[in-house]
């Protein structure tokens, strides 16, 4: 029994050795989210504007229901979003988006600190999504 | 060698000596309950992988304040139904014996003061133990008081929790330290520091390391500190006695249960380590062996689960007890032959 008390308080003693604690002081010290990470979207850029063909996919497998997308054409009779907006306040940060993706034009970052004051803020817009 | 200060040859001079040491000393003894709990939150943080406090200042270093303050600033609840005078006495009469026990225990040797001999030590009582006994057992009146004055139920498991828990460990205690005035043969404390003063070998640590054992578990026990602190068993009780309390009444229990572990570890240092003997002056030798003490309690804190209740009282009564009453029979035994 008294082998016992010693092994048990010499675990703790060598937990208090310098060196073991594994707290990350979060706001001052940040870890990198892994490359799978499924934080904020990003819309991808090609040339001069997003990849984006506004076919419909993203928000038709969307279970929450955040992605609005508006169709248009330019002026080459090429087929692009005129409004493509996801309010993260209904996103589920699921990823289904980025798999339905015909083009790859929407991917997920890292980034995780969304909080936010306003409930406009928390709704992304193709130029906020694009940056 | 010049004569010891007393009230009868200069009352003055004598009057503001005392006044001077009991400041010190309670001063000393606040400062080391305050950061007692600091100390507390960052080794038990340390040996749990975490940090324990870093934002309150360098370090987390002002968090006792910050805790200070902001329960004294809390709204002071008295339960509608609960017995108004013996909940606001509960919290003070467990505060009261733990400081006052402080005043018997010798922090160093004599100095001179004004041509007068002054011993470092408020007072000289010469049934010092007898004392120290009587101040443990006035603390139990505390818990009790407050278990049942706050009228709520888990208040009162705990506080009859800790009736019991108390009387059973007392008596281990005290029969642990019988062996040691046996030794002595005096109930002063000083008397006690001069018996170990020879070397370090004569320490009774050393001729009576099961007395030492003993104590500091049952001592352990009856200041209810980990793994012994049934009366405010969270997972069960709330938080026992002290469940109906909040802003300073509070803090007050909370200070007590650090002043009792500086208590314990004083006796126990006084008792067993040579009290103020060693390499620096006495009042600094103390400290380090109070220190060491209080660190050993906050080690096991991290370390340990709480026991059950019956094995409590089985430790209590049929082991502790009777492990006492054989060093008594053995160093009697010994002292005579």
């Amino acid at each position: 029994m008294i082998k016992e008390f010693i092994q048990g308080l010499s675990i703790t003693a060598k937990h208090l050795l310098p060196g073991n604690s594994t707290t990350v002081e979060y706001p001052k010290v940040k870890l990198d989210p892994s490359d799978r990470f499924r934080g904020l979207h990003r819309l991808v850029p090609d040339h001069n504007r997003e990849k984006c063909v506004a076919c419909y996919l993203c928000p038709t497998v969307c279970p929450a229901k955040c992605i609005t997308v508006e169709a248009g054409e330019d002026e080459n009779g090429v087929k692009y979003p005129t409004v493509y907006q996801i309010d993260m306040l209904r996103c589920i940060f699921c990823g289904y988006c980025v798999e339905a993706c015909p083009v790859e034009a929407i991917e997920m970052t890292g980034e995780y600190e969304l909080a936010n004051y306003k409930r406009e803020d928390f709704c992304f817009t193709k130029e906020r999504l694009l940056k | 060698m010049s004569e010891m200060l007393s009230l009868s040859n200069d009352p003055l001079l004598f009057i503001s000596v005392m006044v001077a040491k009991i400041l010190a000393v309670f001063l000393v003894v606040v400062l080391i309950v305050a950061y007692a709990t600091y100390a507390e939150r960052k080794i038990i943080g340390r040996m749990q992988t975490r940090l324990g406090p870093t934002m309150t200042g360098p370090l987390g270093l002002l968090q006792p304040i910050a805790d200070g303050l902001k329960l004294f600033f809390k709204e002071d609840i008295i339960p509608a139904q609960s017995s108004k005078l013996a909940f606001i006495l509960a919290p003070m009469m467990i505060l009261v014996p733990a400081f006052i026990t402080i005043a018997v225990i010798p922090f160093g040797g004599m100095i001179t003061v004004g041509g007068y001999q002054v011993p470092l030590q408020i007072t000289d009582l010469n049934v010092g133990i007898l004392y120290i006994l009587a101040m443990a057992g006035l603390g139990v009146y505390g818990i009790v008081l407050a278990g049942w004055a706050s009228n709520n139920k888990y208040s009162l498991l705990g506080g009859v929790r800790s009736a019991a828990q108390m009387v059973s460990y007392e008596l281990a205690a005290g029969l642990a330290i019988i062996s040691v005035f046996m030794l002595s043969e005096t109930l002063s404390l000083r008397g006690i520091v001069e018996a170990q003063a020879g070397s370090v070998m004569d320490w009774y640590i050393f001729s009576q390391p099961l007395a030492f054992c003993l104590f500091v578990i049952t001592s352990l026990a009856e200041i209810n500190r980990t793994p012994f602190d049934l009366p405010e068993a969270e997972t069960e009780l709330v938080s026992g006695f002290c469940t109906e309390y909040s802003s300073m009444k509070y803090a007050l229990f909370f200070m007590a249960e650090y002043a009792n572990m500086i208590v314990v570890s004083a006796i126990t240092a006084t008792l067993f380590l040579g009290g103020p003997a060693g390499p620096f002056p006495g009042p600094i030798n103390l400290l380090l062996k109070v220190f060491f003490f209080m660190f050993l309690f906050i080690w096991i804190r991290a370390t340990f689960p709480r026991v059950r209740y019956d094995q409590l009282m089985f430790m209590g009564w049929k082991v502790f007890l009777p492990l006492a009453l054989l060093n008594i029979v053995i160093t009697g035994a010994v002292v005579v032959f």
